[in-house]
Formats: C-alpha cells, sequence, structure tokens
C-alpha cells in the first residue's frame, strides 16, 4: 500500500485498476477455457452454415450423378452415368454410412468396438435369409431384420458393457467371430457357408434389379447415408449424446452426478448397430448377395480404418474415410493387376500388388503422424501455428479419451 | 481459480501478473540461519494436466535443503498431483530444478536416480510382491542401507517372505517408507504417509518422518495437523492447484486460525487467533509490486468481485 | 472312455497351442495396457520361417523340427522386439493408439505374407513319428498332440521361472500391477516392455510351429485364428494373468472339443456362451485383478 503513495504513476491510476489485474488474475482461469470455447463456437457457427451449405449442394450434385456426364479418370471406371460407375459410387456412399454408424461408437461415445461387423452382417444376412426362406415382400422383411438386429445388440451391448476399454473391445470381437463363424458353419443350409448367399429375387421390386437400374440403388445408397447422418447427428447433439461424450471424457464424473453411463451406453450401441444392419441390407441389394466377409473382424477393422483415416470424432472425417478408403482398395486392387506392376522385381512387385499391405501401411503412418486423419490435417492447415499445436493435442486427447 | 476469488492477504501470487519464474521460497529458521541457502528443490510455473484438465496451475516454490516442509491445502487441490508433476509422472509444463539442475524434461526413471525418495499416497506396494522383492525392486544404490530400513522396521524383517497385500495399512506403509529410505536421497516426496492408519500407527510413522528428516529434506503432503505441527519447518499452501500462501513457520500458520479455517477448512486445533501471519505476507511478496498491492488490505475482496466483468472483457 | 481320452488329449493340444499365444498377449496386456492384434502375425511368421528351414533343412527328422521350433521362436521374438521399438514405443500410454498401430500392422503383415507364399494353404510334414499314434487307455491320439502339450507346459515352466526368478521378471510382475509406480522407483520399464514383447513373440512363434504340425499346413490365416481364441482365453482367465491364461486355454479348448463332438460342432459357440457367462458374472476374468 505504501508504493502507491510514492509512485505518482499509480497514484494517477486509481486502486480499481489494480484491483482489476487481481481481478484478471482471479477470474482468469475461470474464464480463459469459457471464453476460448466461445471463440470457437463462433467460428464454428460460420465454418458449420458454410459446411452445411457445401453439403447440401454436394448432395444435389449427387443425386444427379445418374443423369450427369462426367468423367474423373484414375477415380471412376467410367463416365457417371454407367452403371460401373455408379455401383462404386454407391458402395462408396454406403461405406460412409457404416463408417458413420461406427463413429457413433467410437468417436461419440469413446466405444472401441471390434464387433460392429456383426450388425453390419446381421443387416445384410438377415434380409438375406428371410428373403430366401419368407414369402414376404422387401419392406417387412426388412421390418423384421431391424427388429432381431435391435434384439442382438441388446443382448450383445448388455454384456459386453460390462467391461469397459480394451476388454470390451475383446468381448465385442469374441461375439462378432462367433456370428462369422455361424455364418460360414451354413447352418440349416440357410447361409450358404463360406460360399455365400445369393440374393433371392423373386419379391423384390423390378425397379431394383437388373444393371439397368443400378441408379435405383445408387439413389437407395444416397438416400440410406443422409438418414444415417441425420440420425447420427440428432443422436450426437441430442441429451443422450452429451451424456455419452462426457461419458468419453470421464465416466466418473458422469457417474457422480447420477447418471447411468451404462444404459447411455447401451443406447448408443444399439443404435450403431442398427444403422450399420441398415446399411448392410442396402449393401445385399447392392452386391445382389452375401459372403462371410461383411461379418469378419476384417470388415470392422475397414470400418475402424476409415474413421481413423478421415479423422476420429468427426462425421465428416467418417464419411470422407469411408469414401477415400473404398476409391482407394478399388483403385489400389486395379494397380496389383496392371502390367506396370507385373514387371517390377519381386521386393516391390510384392508390397505392392496386395492393396491391404499398403493400406495398412498407409493406417500406421496415419496413426503415428497424423493424428486427427485427413479432417484433422486439412483443420490444421487453415490454422495458425500455435492453434495447430493445441489442435494437435486435442486430437491426441480425443482418442485417449476413448478409453 | 474462480472458487477462490480471493488472494489472502499474504497470499504468495507467484502467478499471472508477477514474474512467474520466481520461486517464492520458504526459508525455515535453520537455513536462513545457514550460509547455503540453496534449497534442493525449486519449482517455477508448473501446471500440470490431468485428461485435459488442469490440475497444477502456475505454481511456484522452493523447499530448503534441510527439515521438512509440509505441502498443505483442501482435498483435491492439486496437492498429490503437484509431487506427481515435479517427478514427471503427470505430464507438465514449468521449470523445476534439484538441487540446481533442471529435471522437468526428464522421465520419472532418471529423476527418481538422480536421488529422489517417492512415497506415494495410498502406499502403492506391489501386493503381488512379497515383502523382500517390494524392498529389492527398490535398491539402486549399489551399497542400499538395508541395515537402516532393518533397524526402523524391524517387523518387516520377519514378514519378508509375505505377500505386501496381505499386510495391514501400517504395514504397508512402512514397506513404502522401506523403500525410499534404502537409497541415498537428495530428497524424499511423502504423499499423506499417516492416511488412513490407527492413532499409534500413525505416532511411529511420525517418529520414522523425523528421524529421516535428521539426513535428507522432505516435502509432506499431510492432512493430520497434528503431525505437521510436529515435524514441519515450513509450510506451502495450495488452492484450487495454487499456491496461495507460503511460509517459514508452518506452527505460525496453524495457529493463525482464521487462516487455516479460509485455506484448509479446518479449525487448527491448538492455538488462538493471532494475527502473526500478515506479517510474512509481506516477506514473502515482497518485489511482487502490483499482485502484492492487489491482494493487500480489507478493500482487496469486494474490489475483486466489483471487477470481475472488466477481467472477462479484457 | 476311449472317445473321452481322445477328446481331452487333443484338447490339451489345442489348449497347448492357445496357452502360447495367449500368455504373451495377456503379459503384454498386463503390462502395458496393449491389446496386440498382431500378435497373430508374429505367430504366422514364426510358422512359415521354421517351415522354410525345415524345408531346406529336410524335413523329416528330429534334429531340423527342433532346429525348425528355434528359428520359430527367434524369428517371432526379433519381429515382435522390433514391433515395440519401431511403433508402439513412439505412442508410449497412449493405448487405443497403440492398439490401432498394431491393427493396421497385422492388416499389412498377413497382406505381405499372402503375397511372399501366397493364399493357399501350404501342407507341411514332420518327423515320421508326428503320424503316428500313440494308445492311450484304448484311445489311438496322433503323436503331435503330445509334442504341442510338451513344449507348452516348458514353455509355462520357463515363463514361471522367469517371472519368479529373476530381477527382470520382478519388475515385469510389478509392472503388471503399477506401472507407474516401478518407474517411480527410479526403474526404466520401458526396457521391461520391449522384453515381454520379445517373450511374447518367442512363444508366439513357437506356437506357430507347433500349430502348423498340428494343423499340418501353414498359411497367412493361420495366426489370426488363433487369435481370436486367444483374445477369448486372456478374457476369460483374467487380462495380465500368466496362471489365468494356462487355465483358461485349457478349459476353453476341452469346451470347444467335447462341444464340437456332443453338441454337433457348436464347439466355438460354447466357448462365446462361457465368454458371456464370465463377463455377466466375473467382469475381471477367473483370475484377474478387479479394475
Amino acid at each position: 500500500m505504501t508504493t502507491s503513495k510514492t509512485d505518482p504513476q499509480s497514484e494517477a491510476q486509481p486502486a480499481a485498476a489494480g484491483s482489476a489485474s487481481a481481478g484478471e488474475t482471479a477470474v482468469g482461469a475461470g474464464q480463459r477455457p469459457r471464453k476460448a470455447k466461445h471463440d470457437g463456437g463462433a467460428a464454428a457457427g460460420g465454418r458449420s452454415l458454410l459446411t452445411w451449405g457445401a453439403g447440401g449442394a454436394g448432395v444435389v450434385l449427387l443425386a444427379l450423378l445418374p443423369l450427369l456426364n462426367l468423367s474423373l479418370p484414375g477415380v471412376l471406371p467410367g463416365p457417371t452415368y454407367t452403371p460401373g460407375s455408379l455401383q462404386l459410387l454407391a458402395m462408396c456412399m454406403l461405406m460412409a454410412a457404416a463408417a458413420l454408424s461406427y463413429h457413433l461408437l467410437l468417436g461419440v461415445t469413446g466405444l472401441l468396438s471390434f464387433g460392429h461387423a456383426l450388425y453390419f452382417g446381421a443387416g445384410v444376412y438377415g434380409l438375406g435369409v428371410i428373403l430366401d426362406t419368407f414369402d414376404i415382400p422387401l419392406l417387412p422383411a426388412m421390418g423384421l431384420t431391424l427388429l432381431l438386429v435391435i434384439v442382438l445388440a441388446h443382448v450383445v451391448g448388455a454384456v459386453g458393457l460390462r467391461v469397459t476399454g480394451i476388454p470390451f473391445a475383446m468381448v465385442t470381437l469374441a461375439f462378432a467371430e462367433a456370428g462369422h463363424v455361424l455364418v460360414g458353419r451354413n447352418p440349416g443350409q440357410a447361409t450358404g457357408g463360406e460360399e455365400g448367399l445369393t440374393l433371392a429375387t423373386e419379391n423384390l421390386p423390378e425397379a431394383l434389379l437388373g444393371v439397368a437400374n443400378t441408379r435405383n440403388l445408387y439413389w437407395l445408397a444416397l438416400i440410406v447415408l443422409l438418414v444415417v447422418f441425420a440420425v447420427v447427428t440428432w443422436v450426437q447433439y441430442s441429451r443422450a449424446g452429451h451424456v455419452a461424450a462426457a461419458v468419453r471424457e470421464n465416466e466418473l464424473r458422469v457417474r457422480v452426478i447420477g447418471v447411468q453411463p451404462y444404459l447411455v451406453k447401451l443406447l448408443v450401441f444399439v443404435v450403431g448397430g442398427v444403422l450399420a444392419s441398415a446399411v448392410g441390407m442396402v449393401y445385399l441389394l447392392l452386391q445382389s448377395g452375401a459372403v462371410p466377409r461383411s461379418l469378419s473382424a476384417d470388415f470392422t477393422i475397414t470400418l475402424l480404418v476409415m474413421v481413423v483415416l478421415g479423422g476420429v470424432g468427426s462425421r465428416w472425417g467418417a464419411i470422407i474415410g469411408g469414401v477415400f478408403y473404398t476409391l482407394l482398395d478399388q483403385r489400389l486392387t486395379a494397380l496389383a493387376q496392371s502390367e506396370a506392376i507385373a514387371g517390377l522385381p519381386d521386393i516391390l512387385r510384392i508390397p505392392l500388388s496386395e492393396p491391404l499391405f499398403i493400406l495398412g501401411t498407409l493406417f500406421i503412418l496415419v496413426v503415428l503422424f497424423l493424428p486427427g486423419g485427413i479432417t484433422g490435417a486439412v483443420h490444421r492447415a487453415t490454422l495458425s501455428r500455435g492453434q495447430r499445436r493445441q489442435a494437435a493435442a486435442r486430437q491426441r486427447q480425443a482418442l485417449e479419451n476413448a478409453e | 481459480m474462480s472458487q477462490h476469488p480471493q488472494p489472502s492477504a499474504d497470499a504468495a501470487h507467484a502467478g499471472a501478473t508477477g514474474a512467474p519464474a520466481q520461486a517464492a521460497a520458504v526459508q525455515p529458521a535453520a537455513a536462513q540461519a545457514g550460509a547455503h541457502a540453496r534449497p534442493v528443490l525449486e519449482i517455477a510455473g508448473l501446471t500440470a494436466h490431468i485428461a485435459g484438465q488442469q490440475v497444477v496451475e502456475d505454481v511456484s516454490f522452493s523447499v530448503p535443503a534441510t527439515g521438512i516442509t509440509a505441502l498443505l491445502g483442501r482435498n483435491g487441490v492439486g496437492k498429490t498431483s503437484t509431487i506427481k508433476a515435479v517427478i514427471g509422472l503427470i505430464s507438465r509444463t514449468g521449470s523445476v530444478t534439484l538441487d540446481g539442475e533442471r529435471i522437468d524434461k526428464e522421465p520419472t526413471f532418471k529423476i527418481i536416480r538422480r536421488g529422489v525418495g517417492y512415497v506415494p499416497e495410498d502406499r502403492e506396494v506391489f501386493s503381488k510382491l512379497t515383502v523382500a522383492e517390494n524392498l529389492r525392486l527398490a535398491e539402486r544404490d549399489a551399497s542400499p542401507r538395508r541395515q537402516l530400513v532393518e533397524e526402523l522396521f524391524p517387523d518387516l524383517l520377519k514378514r519378508a517372505s509375505q505377500m505386501a497385500g496381505t499386510l495391514s495399512g501400517g504395514q504397508q506403509q512402512m514397506v513404502s517408507l522401506a523403500r525410499a529410505l534404502l537409497n541415498e536421497n537428495k530428497l524424499l516426496l511423502i504423499d499423506e504417509p499417516t492416511k488412513g492408519l490407527a492413532p499409534k500407527i500413525v505416532q511411529e510413522v511420525a517418529e520414522t518422518l523425523e528421524r529421516a528428516a535428521e539426513t535428507v529434506p522432505i516435502l509432506l503432503v499431510e492432512q493430520n495437523l497434528q503431525v505437521v505441527r510436529q515435524l514441519a519447518a515450513g509450510a506451502v499452501v495450495l488452492s484450487g492447484g495454487r499456491v496461495v500462501h507460503t511460509t517459514a513457520s508452518a506452527l505460525e500458520f496453524l495457529d493463525n486460525e482464521d487462516l487455516t479455517q479460509r485455506l484448509l477448512g479446518v479449525h487448527a486445533d491448538a492455538g488462538h487467533g493471532e494475527d502473526a501471519a500478515a506479517g510474512h505476507g509481506e516477506d514473502t511478496d515482497a518485489g511482487h509490486g502490483e499482485n502484492a498491492e492487489a491482494g493487500h488490505g480489507e478493500a482487496a475482496a469486494p474490489a475483486n468481485t466489483q471487477t470481475n466483468p472488466n477481467g472477462a472483457q479484457k | 472312455m476311449s472317445t473321452i481320452v481322445l477328446l481331452t488329449v487333443t484338447g490339451l493340444g489345442l489348449g497347448a497351442l492357445y496357452f502360447l499365444v495367449a500368455s504373451g498377449l495377456s503379459l503384454i496386456y498386463g503390462l502395458m495396457g496393449v491389446l496386440n492384434f498382431a500378435h497373430g502375425s508374429f505367430l504366422t511368421l514364426g510358422a512359415f520361417a521354421g517351415w522354410e528351414f525345415a524345408r531346406r533343412a529336410g524335413a523329416d527328422n528330429w534334429w531340423t523340427f527342433l532346429g525348425s521350433l528355434l528359428v520359430g521362436a527367434v524369428v517371432g521374438a526379433l519381429f515382435a522386439a522390433f514391433t515395440e521399438f519401431v511403433l508402439i514405443r513412439k505412442l508410449y500410454e497412449r493405448h487405443i493408439e497403440q492398439v490401432l498401430v498394431t491393427v493396421g500392422l497385422s492388416l499389412a503383415s498377413v497382406a505381405l505374407f499372402d503375397g511372399i507364399w501366397g493364399t493357399d494353404t501350404i501342407h507341411i510334414s514332420g518327423p515320421e513319428w508326428f503320424r503316428e499314434t500313440t494308445g492311450i487307455l484304448g484311445a489311438q491320439i496322433s503323436n503331435d498332440r503330445f509334442v504341442a502339450i510338451i513344449a507348452a507346459v516348458l514353455v509355462l515352466l520357463g515363463l514361471v521361472f522367469f517371472l519368479k526368478r529373476t530381477r527382470y521378471g520382478m519388475i515385469i510382475r510389478a509392472g503388471v500391477e503399477s506401472r507407474s509406480m516401478v518407474t517411480a522407483l527410479g526403474i526404466d520399464v520401458r526396457k521391461a516392455f520391449t522384453l515381454v514383447f520379445a517373450i511374447g513373440g518367442a512363444a508366439a512363434g513357437l506356437g506357430g510351429v507347433l500349430a502348423s504340425h498340428y494343423f499340418q499346413y501353414v498359411s497367412p490365416l493361420l495366426g489370426g485364428s488363433l487369435l481370436i481364441f486367444a483374445f477369448i482365453v486372456t478374457v476369460i482367465g483374467g487380462l495380465g494373468s500368466l496362471t489365468g491364461a494356462a487355465i483358461a486355454s485349457v478349459v476353453v479348448a476341452l469346451l470347444q472339443q467335447f462341444a464340437n463332438f456332443y453338441l454337433n460342432g457348436t464347439g466355438d459357440f460354447v466357448v462365446v456362451v462361457a465368454l458371456a457367462l464370465v463377463l455377466l458374472f466375473r467382469p475381471s476374468g477367473l483370475l484377474g485383478r478387479k479394475s
């Protein structure tokens, strides 16, 4: 206090100025993160408006593609109206939708499931077997399949969610493998065993059959993607979604405030499973058949790779990852069979002719060096250096929390 | 932190506006008298996070090279986190200097090998290892001081081949302390050694600490203020992850009922409100110009709350 | 009676293989919290390395067989140590990312094995004695079962000795309880990480050679199919518990064999049901720590 009397500078400053700085130090700690969030929120608001606009335009463009004559050499096998290209694009959208359903588990709730293929496969095989066995039209058959998946997801979720983290991953994997083995065993000659099942077409509408109608399937795939996106968005921003996100960050804290994380996790798990099965059903129609791979751990891992490549925690990441992976896989397969590769010496030819080797290596590199995947990298590129470091740290955190 | 908007009259606010690198040194009488006043541990601007949440915020203080320094505060103010951050068990930023050498970039095991003994909260003995194995695992020095440990904890000798998990709480604490005392250390970090122990055992632990402190400085987290009174020379008080008070005399702090009530949430069981604390508040704050000024006097508290909106606008 | 004996010994042989995979998985998880999806690849590479060695050295004598076991174990250990050192260590304490990296490695390595050795199964042969049978209580049991069982028992004894009697064993046991406390005693726990990976890889590589004799083929998918059951074994046994892994290996394999024989080939389901029951009533596994 004595200093203020001897120092003319501080006499000019009223006492309030001094205490203002004290006030800042006192509240600063509480205020800073909140303020940062606000800034982020405003920026994200502007960005998201832009994203939504671009998304809307993108949907219109996608819907029109079968009517247009666009060529993307190196990506698509032919112009966009040809069945080959439409088939590939539809596959991209279905994989994006499947990745989105997986995002609901990993990105939103932090559940690392290694058995998501079980629900996708249940959609594929459930519908396939029902159409093959019973004489009922498509929609009731789909409804019946959904019902079965809901029950299945509840049972597996109820058991699996008794553990968390890595044990949960192992348990979901075990259940999915049981399904995989079951389908491979061909019980009652219903699933066709390792050979797979051909789609029974007797009760299907004409519009979904034949190569000429591929564009109808394409539109169906687009609808599925949009519906899955809408549901995922809705769940993510619902009350349950907020609780799920809180569970991901700190389960204990959620328990302390008296919410049962178990039920919320189960809900998300079931919704994720149902969405995956819906995608699986359209996949069956698009592929005109089912193979056991759609139930395998490999397929779950494929979804995981898509989500991580695109960026964990981001819906757009899941979509981009799904599309990117599907296209890359297709191109790499084509590359593997090309003349150029066949002529190379063994040490180059063998790795380059294995698409999964390249994808696996790429995946490792992304995990090691590109936290946040593709969307994370793009996002960081648009930030200043200081923000960039923070963003990288946040993305690391997102995965750490997933445990 | 917002829950503690009032910096106490004598708060050592080495944070925000003050020079963060400047540690507010605790100088117990003994150390002041001695010529070699270099503290064994100097912490400046230490900040640490757990799962994205800040648990230690810009903490600065130092531990003198002799005696026991108590680290006090209510539950959950970051005492344990501060200790863990010092040895790198949780990731941290800021500067930590052990005996004149920076250790804040080093991994935990290297810090320990420099001569730090750590006795964690809840003891953390390896329950599926025997007592002897627990001790053998802790031996770092070429010639560990087995004799001293046997002398201090004769009980452990008898139970050498027993699984540590089957010991009583007090015995586990002995194992945990023995692990730290086996080696020649520059500093011991001891976190709530009397937690959950029977009064008789508490006294035994206190005596062990007193004896250990004859040869090595200790930073002690302790909730039992009776034990603090008995052992501690200086004290550092945390609140909301920050240092809010440092004193060279733990006794004087504990005797100040007003302060202990506010900072620890307890009535110091013995002692009467003698307003001595303000005295060394000035000592520790000297040179912190603006900060000290803001914190001083009765006007500080209302002024703070009034200027909160200003602070937010900034 | 002879059927029961046959099923039991066959089950024990299979259990031996599970144990060789699960022991490493369980130790790695227990110490480091890493779920190692690449563990199957360690096994597969060990199997191929052993086969390549045996093929060159003449497949049908005992010395070649023992040599191939050694080669399999060494190759498995080197691959595993390399994995830990190059991929896992960079992601210290970031467990999900560590899992992701092992997932990527298993994808890439299986694809590479496909490219090198082809996707078809390769039938292999060992010493003549392997294909002969030994009669026990009226059951004719193929001899390779005994080899697998004896090898697994030796590995178990070796691991127990290592864990109980050596300093690194002590560090690993302590680290399974609390990694951070081990480092807080001034011990560089990362050395133990590389070591458990190498040990786990060696057991898996050994298991690979034995599995290729048990099933009489090698293929790039050999490891993956055993890995899933090894996961189940580690969860049932209790993550991080070696004894738990040993008991659960035997229980799971016997359940599988008996259910396959008496319940219409439902072995795999019975195992998954067993897993579900264990999780419902004892989520930490038979011998696991309570979390």
